[in-house]
C-alpha cells in the first residue's frame, strides 16, 4: 500500500484531511429550470430568459435529461439514487444570483453515499466515500475588469444545470486528492454526465482541508474555492496545509473559514467579505413539487450504464493482456480507450498500447492537444503500425513517419514511399554492401576480431548510414554477424 | 423566544433591508408582539406530524430538454436601473 | 336603456350579442366613469387608446362571426398579474416602473377569449394586507362609504373590488393568499372566489407566497364569476404546481340543486371577534340552505385558532425569499448614490418597500434563520399538516362547509392599521382554506349595521368549485341582496 504523504513541521508529523466538493454541469442543452440554451461563450445576456432573470413572476420548470443525468451518475458513483427528493431555496445576495436565492439541494439529495476508487499508481487502489450528488442552478457571472466604478452582470451562466458531487473526508494527501478528481472528472466524461472540461468551468472544486497529528480528531478545516485545474488544486491544497501546520505550530488556530486560491502567486487568501455572516435558510421551494423517481427509472438507467474506467482497465489487461499501467493509462479517459480500441483491432494490442502511450501521447503532451484534436487519427496511426509489422519500414523510421503525418500531414504510405524510407531487407545487397565495409575497415575488423566486441554495433551503424536508416537492423545483425565471425 | 435588538439587526442585514438607529426600538417591539402571538403554536402537539411543503400530492413534472427561450437580451436588461449594452452594472464588487 | 356599466357578465355579453351596443361603446362608457370616479383610487392605471384599439378588435371579429366566449367584455387587471407592454408594480415603489415583456397565463387567456383589458386596479403592496392601506399608490376607498366617513375596500385585491362595487369594471381580476379575494368582495358586496390551488396558472403573476398564491375573479353575481373562471383556469406547463385535471363547466353548476347534500358547520369558527350582525348573517344562510333541500351538519375543524398564526410564518417565510429579486439590479428602484453594493442593497430595500411589506419580510427572515426554523417554519408546517387533515376529516362527512367570510363589515380607513396583529385578524375565517388549497367562495349575504355588505363563505373539496356555484347560487338568490 502506498503511504500518504506526511509533512513535517517544527514540532513533527503532521497528516492532512482532505474531502472535494465537484461542481459538475450536467450536459444538457437548456438550462435546469428554463428553457434558454447553455452553450459557452455567448454574448452578456443572450442565453437568459425571463425565468433565469429571476423576473417577477416567473417560475422554474425542472429539466429532464438533468435528472436522467444525475442518476446515471449516482449509478456510477456506486451511489443510492432517492425515490424522492426535495428542492431547497439557498438565500442569500449576490449580484450574479438574480433571485436572491439558488435552487438547490439539501436535505434531501437526489443521490446519496457512494464511494469511487482512486489508482494511486502500481495497481494501488483507495476507496473514497461519497456523500451525495445533488442538483442546482449555477449562478451568472461577474466581469470586474470593464469598468473603474462598476462591475458587469452577464446572467448567461444563470440556471445552468449543476451537479455538486460531495465527497466524505477521505482523501490523506493532495495526490490522492488529484487522482480523486481526475477519476471523478473520468467517470463523468465516460458516461457523458459532463464534459469534464475545467477550462471552460464545466468542472470546478472546492476543496475542504484540514491537518492534525496522525490518529488524532480532525482539526478546523478550511474551504479552497472554486479552483479550476487538478494542478492548482494540487498545489492549494499543499500551499494550505503547510499554511495551517505553521499557524498550529506557533501556538495560534486555525479559523474555520473560505479562501480563494491564487494561482500567479500560490497561495490562499481569506475570502472574508464573502464569507461574513452566512446564513442560507434554506427551506424547501414552494414553486416546485418532491421529486418523486420510480424504481423502474433508476433500474433503467443501471441498466443502460456504459463500461466505465474500472471495468474497462480489467477487461484491457485481461483481453489484450496489458500490463496495469498500461490500461490504466489507456483507461483514464474514454476517448483514449476508444482510440486503442480501433487502432489495435486485428494488431498486436501489446505493442500499440505501448506505441501509443510512448510516442502517440507524447507527441500530443508536446503540442498541447487533445486525442480529439489529433492531426493523426486511429485509422491513420493503424496503417502506419501495419507498415512497421510487415517489415515496410523499421520501427526507427516510424517514428520519424509519424512525426511527419502529425506536423504536415499525408498518410503513412505516400511519406514513406515518397521518401523513399522503404526498409531495405533484400539480402544480396545488403550483404555486398558489408561486405565492401568490412573490406574498406581491415582496422576494425582485426580490432573486433581481437575482442572488442562493441565495434559491431559500429558495423551496424555504417550500413545505416550507408542506407539512410532504412536497412532492416535484423537482416543487418544477421548478415554482419557471419561474415565478421568468419 | 425573544427578538432582542441584535437579533433584528442580524435579521435585517440578512434581508437586506436598513434600519435607522431610530427604529430599532419600534420595530424590535413591534416584530416581538407578532412573535409572541405566534408561539401560541406551541400549544400543538405536532410529535408525530410531517411537515408540509406543497399542496398538491403530485409528483415534481419535468420538461423535455429543449431549448426554446432566451435570445431576447434585449428585454432582459430593458427595465435595468443601470446597464451598459446588454450588461446589468452594480456598484464594484471586491472579491 | 339600462346603463351599460350596471351591467354584469352574462348582460353584458348578451347585449354584445345582440348588437344592442359595440364593445367599443361599452369600453368607452367604462373608461368614462373611471375616469368620473376617480376619488375611489381604485385604479391605479389605465391605458385608454389600447383599450379601446382592443375593443376594436374585438367588435371586427364579432362583425366576421368570429366571436370568443368573453368577446369585448371589458376586464380589470389586479396589478400583480403582468400584462406585456403595461406598468405592473405590485403597488409597491420598488416596481414603480416596471414594464413587462411578457404576459401572465391567467390574462393571456382571457385575452385570448376576447376579453378587453381595461386598466390595473389598486391593491395591498405585494398583496399584503387587508385594507388596501398598503399601496404604495395610497389607499382605496369603499364604495359603499358614507360621504362623512371614508371605509376600506379590503384587501388585497381592494382595488379590484371596489372597481366591481362601484361599476367601474363589470368583473375585476384578484389573487388571494390568505383571503384577498374573499374578504375585499364580503367588504365590497361582490362575488369572490378563490379556487383551488394548482387551479389557475401562476405563471406571470407577482409571487408573494408561492405555496398560497391563487388567481381568482371577482364578480356582481355567482354566474359571472363561473363564466370568469372557466376560462381563467387551466392546466399550464409553465407553473410546477399546476394541476393537469380537466375543468369542469361552472357555469352548468350554478343551475345545479342542492338537495341532500351535506353542509357542515364549524363551531370553531365562532369566536369572540365575531359581531352579532355577522352571526346573525350566517344563520340565516344556513336557513336558506336547509330551505333549498340541503342538511346542516356540524363539523369539526379544532385547528382553525392556529391557522392565523402558521400563516404569519409560512407566509412570510416564502414572500422573504420571493421579495428577494427586488435589489436594484435588474429591474425596478435603485436607490442612487449609496457607497457600494451592500448599501445599494439595503437602501434600495429600504425605501422601496412600504413598512407592512418590510415587517413581513424581517418576520419571514427570522423564522428562516439558523437556530429558529425548527421552532418557528418546520413547526408551521406541522401545523399546517393538522389544519389539512381536519379539513380532510371534515369532507369526508360532507359536501362543503359554511363559514362567515369575515368577522365583521368594512371598517373606517386608519382604524386598524396601526395594530398589526389586529389588521391580521380580518383573514381569520379565510386563512385556513388558503393553507389547505381548497377552493372558498365569499358571496354577499346581507349588510351590517353601518349598512354596509357582509359575506358569507363557502369552502369546497379541493377541486371542486362546482359545488361551491351551486350552493353559492342558493345564497345569491336567497339573499337577494342589493348592490349599490
Ligand atoms: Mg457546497
Ligand atoms: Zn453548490
Amino acid at each position: 500500500m502506498r503511504e500518504a504523504i506526511k509533512l513535517k513541521g517544527e514540532t513533527g508529523t503532521w497528516e492532512m484531511v482532505i474531502g472535494l466538493e465537484i461542481h459538475a454541469q450536467v450536459n444538457c442543452k437548456s438550462k435546469l429550470f428554463s428553457g434558454s440554451a447553455t452553450d459557452f461563450g455567448a454574448s452578456p445576456n443572450s442565453q437568459v430568459s425571463f425565468v433565469d432573470a429571476a423576473m417577477p413572476g416567473m417560475l422554474p420548470v425542472i429539466n429532464n435529461e438533468a435528472v436522467n443525468q444525475a442518476i446515471k451518475t449516482g449509478h456510477a458513483l456506486n451511489a443510492k439514487i432517492n425515490n424522492t427528493s426535495i428542492f431547497d431555496r439557498k438565500n442569500y445576495f449576490y449580484p450574479d444570483l438574480p433571485q436572491g436565492y439558488q435552487i438547490s439541494q439539501f436535505k434531501s439529495p437526489i443521490v446519496g453515499e457512494g464511494w469511487i476508487n482512486i489508482d494511486l499508481g502500481k495497481g494501488d487502489i483507495k476507496k473514497i466515500g461519497i456523500e451525495r450528488l445533488h442538483l442546482e442552478q449555477d449562478a451568472g457571472k461577474l466581469m470586474h475588469d470593464q469598468h473603474p466604478r462598476l462591475s458587469f452582470v452577464d446572467l448567461n451562466r444563470s440556471g445552468i444545470p449543476l451537479m455538486e458531487i460531495v465527497s466524505k473526508p477521505d482523501m490523506r494527501d493532495w495526490e490522492e486528492a488529484g487522482a480523486y478528481l481526475r477519476k471523478l472528472r473520468s467517470i463523468v466524461r465516460y458516461i457523458g454526465s459532463c464534459d469534464g472540461n475545467m477550462d471552460q468551468g464545466s468542472l470546478r472544486c472546492d476543496a475542504n482541508i484540514s491537518v492534525r497529528r496522525p490518529g488524532e480528531e480532525f482539526g478546523t478545516r478550511c474551504e479552497l474555492k472554486n479552483i479550476n485545474s487538478v494542478k492548482f488544486m494540487m498545489k492549494a491544497v499543499e500551499y494550505e496545509a503547510y499554511r495551517q501546520i505553521e499557524i498550529i505550530e506557533n501556538g495560534g488556530v486555525v479559523k474555520q473559514e473560505t479562501r480563494l486560491y491564487d494561482p500567479s502567486k500560490n497561495e490562499t487568501r481569506s475570502m472574508r467579505s464573502k464569507e461574513e455572516a452566512h446564513d442560507y435558510r434554506y427551506f424547501p421551494d414552494p414553486d416546485l413539487l418532491p421529486l418523486n423517481i420510480s424504481n423502474e427509472r433508476i433500474e433503467k438507467y443501471k441498466n443502460e450504464l456504459p463500461e466505465l474506467p474500472d471495468q474497462k482497465r480489467e477487461r484491457f489487461q485481461q483481453d489484450y493482456g496489458l500490463s496495469f499501467y498500461d490500461a490504466d493509462v489507456l483507461t483514464a479517459d474514454k476517448s483514449y480507450a476508444d482510440f486503442f480500441e480501433i487502432v489495435s483491432e486485428e494488431r498486436d494490442a501489446k505493442f500499440v498500447a505501448n506505441w501509443i502511450i510512448t510516442n502517440f501521447f507524447a507527441m500530443l503532451n508536446e503540442v498541447e492537444k487533445s486525442i480529439e484534436e489529433s492531426p493523426v487519427n486511429a485509422m491513420q496511426l493503424g496503417e502506419l503500425f501495419d507498415l512497421i509489422q510487415d517489415g515496410t519500414i523499421s520501427g526507427r523510421t516510424a517514428k520519424d513517419v509519424f512525426e511527419e503525418m502529425f506536423t504536415k500531414g499525408g498518410s503513412a504510405k505516400d511519406i514513406v514511399e515518397s521518401k523513399g524510407l522503404k526498409q531495405i531487407s533484400n539480402t544480396d545487397e545488403l550483404e555486398s554492401m558489408a561486405k565492401k565495409i568490412i573490406e574498406d575497415n581491415s582496422e576494425q575488423v582485426s580490432k573486433y576480431k581481437n575482442g572488442n566486441e562493441k565495434l559491431f554495433g559500429w558495423f551496424v551503424g555504417q550500413m545505416m548510414k550507408n542506407t539512410g536508416g532504412t536497412a532492416n537492423p535484423k537482416v543487418v545483425n544477421e548478415i554482419l554477424k557471419t561474415l565478421l565471425n568468419e | 423566544m425573544s427578538l432582542d435588538k441584535s437579533t433584528l439587526e442580524r435579521v435585517a442585514y440578512l434581508a437586506r433591508i436598513k434600519i435607522e438607529d431610530s427604529e430599532i426600538e419600534n420595530i424590535t417591539a413591534e416584530l416581538n408582539n407578532i412573535m409572541k402571538w405566534i408561539e401560541e403554536l406551541n400549544e400543538v402537539d405536532v410529535e408525530n406530524t410531517k411537515p408540509m411543503t406543497g399542496v398538491s400530492n403530485e409528483s415534481l413534472r419535468e420538461r423535455k430538454d429543449e431549448v426554446n427561450d432566451g435570445g431576447y437580451s434585449d428585454k432582459i436588461v430593458s427595465n435595468a436601473p443601470e446597464k451598459i449594452d446588454n450588461s446589468f452594472t452594480v456598484p464594484k464588487v471586491i472579491e | 336603456m339600462t346603463e351599460i356599466t350596471n351591467l354584469g357578465v352574462t348582460e353584458t355579453l348578451e347585449g354584445l350579442n345582440k348588437k344592442e351596443f359595440s364593445s367599443e361603446e361599452v369600453t368607452k362608457e367604462y373608461l368614462e366613469i373611471i375616469k368620473n370616479e376617480k376619488d375611489l383610487n381604485a385604479y391605479i392605471h389605465y391605458n385608454a387608446e389600447k383599450s379601446l384599439s382592443l375593443a376594436k378588435l374585438s367588435d371586427e371579429r364579432r362583425a366576421k362571426n368570429k366571436a370568443l366566449p368573453l368577446e369585448g367584455l371589458p376586464i380589470a387587471v389586479k396589478d400583480i398579474f403582468c400584462v406585456e407592454g403595461e406598468r405592473t408594480s405590485a403597488c409597491s415603489k420598488i416596481l414603480e416602473n416596471f414594464i413587462p415583456s411578457y404576459e401572465s397565463t391567467v390574462t393571456s387567456k382571457l385575452w385570448q377569449a376576447g376579453g378587453v383589458y381595461i386598466g390595473k386596479t389598486s391593491m395591498d403592496e405585494f398583496a399584503m394586507g387587508s385594507s388596501n392601506e398598503t399601496s404604495y399608490f395610497g389607499s382605496v376607498i369603499n364604495p359603499w362609504s358614507k360621504s362623512e366617513e371614508k371605509l376600506v375596500p379590503g384587501g388585497s385585491s381592494g382595488g379590484s373590488a371596489s372597481a366591481v362595487a362601484a361599476r367601474l369594471a363589470p368583473i375585476a381580476l384578484g389573487t388571494d393568499t390568505g383571503g384577498s379575494i374573499r374578504q375585499p368582495a364580503s367588504f365590497c358586496g361582490t362575488v369572490g372566489i378563490k379556487p383551488t390551488y394548482g387551479r389557475c396558472s401562476r405563471w406571470g403573476i407577482i409571487a408573494f407566497a408561492s405555496s398560497l398564491d391563487q388567481a381568482g375573479p371577482l364578480t356582481r353575481s355567482v354566474a359571472d364569476s363561473a363564466l370568469i373562471l372557466q376560462n381563467m383556469a387551466g392546466f399550464d406547463n409553465l407553473d410546477s404546481t399546476s394541476v393537469n385535471i380537466k375543468v369542469p363547466n361552472f357555469l352548468d353548476s350554478c343551475s345545479k340543486s342542492i338537495k341532500g347534500m351535506k353542509i357542515g358547520i364549524p363551531k370553531e369558527y365562532k369566536i369572540n371577534e365575531l359581531s352579532p350582525e355577522v352571526e346573525k348573517i350566517w344563520d340565516e344562510g344556513i336557513k336558506w340552505i336547509q330551505d333549498a333541500g340541503a342538511e346542516i351538519i356540524d363539523v369539526k375543524l379544532p385547528h382553525t385558532k392556529y391557522a392565523l398564526p402558521t400563516y404569519y410564518i409560512v407566509a412570510p417565510a416564502e414572500a422573504s425569499a420571493n421579495l428577494a429579486r427586488y435589489d436594484g439590479v435588474k429591474y425596478g428602484f435603485r436607490k442612487e448614490d449609496t457607497q457600494g453594493l451592500e448599501e445599494m442593497y439595503s437602501q434600495t430595500r429600504a425605501e422601496g418597500f412600504g413598512k407592512e411589506v418590510k415587517r413581513r419580510i424581517l418576520i419571514g427572515t427570522y423564522v428562516l434563520s439558523a437556530g429558529y426554523y425548527d421552532a418557528y417554519y418546520l413547526r408551521a408546517q406541522k401545523v399546517r399538516t393538522k389544519i389539512v387533515e381536519d379539513f380532510n376529516s371534515a369532507f369526508s362527512n360532507c359536501d362543503a362547509i359554511l363559514t362567515p367570510t369575515a368577522p365583521s363589515g368594512a371598517f373606517k380607513i386608519g382604524e386598524k392599521n396601526i395594530d398589526p396583529i389586529t389588521m391580521y385578524m380580518n383573514d381569520i375565517f379565510t386563512v385556513p382554506a388558503s393553507l389547505a388549497g381548497l377552493p372558498a367562495m365569499s358571496i354577499p349575504a346581507g349588510l351590517d349595521s353601518n349598512r354596509c355588505p357582509l359575506g358569507l363563505q363557502l369552502i369546497g373539496k379541493g377541486f371542486d368549485e362546482e359545488t361551491l356555484f351551486s350552493i353559492g347560487t342558493i345564497i345569491e338568490k336567497s339573499a337577494n341582496f342589493k348592490s349599490i
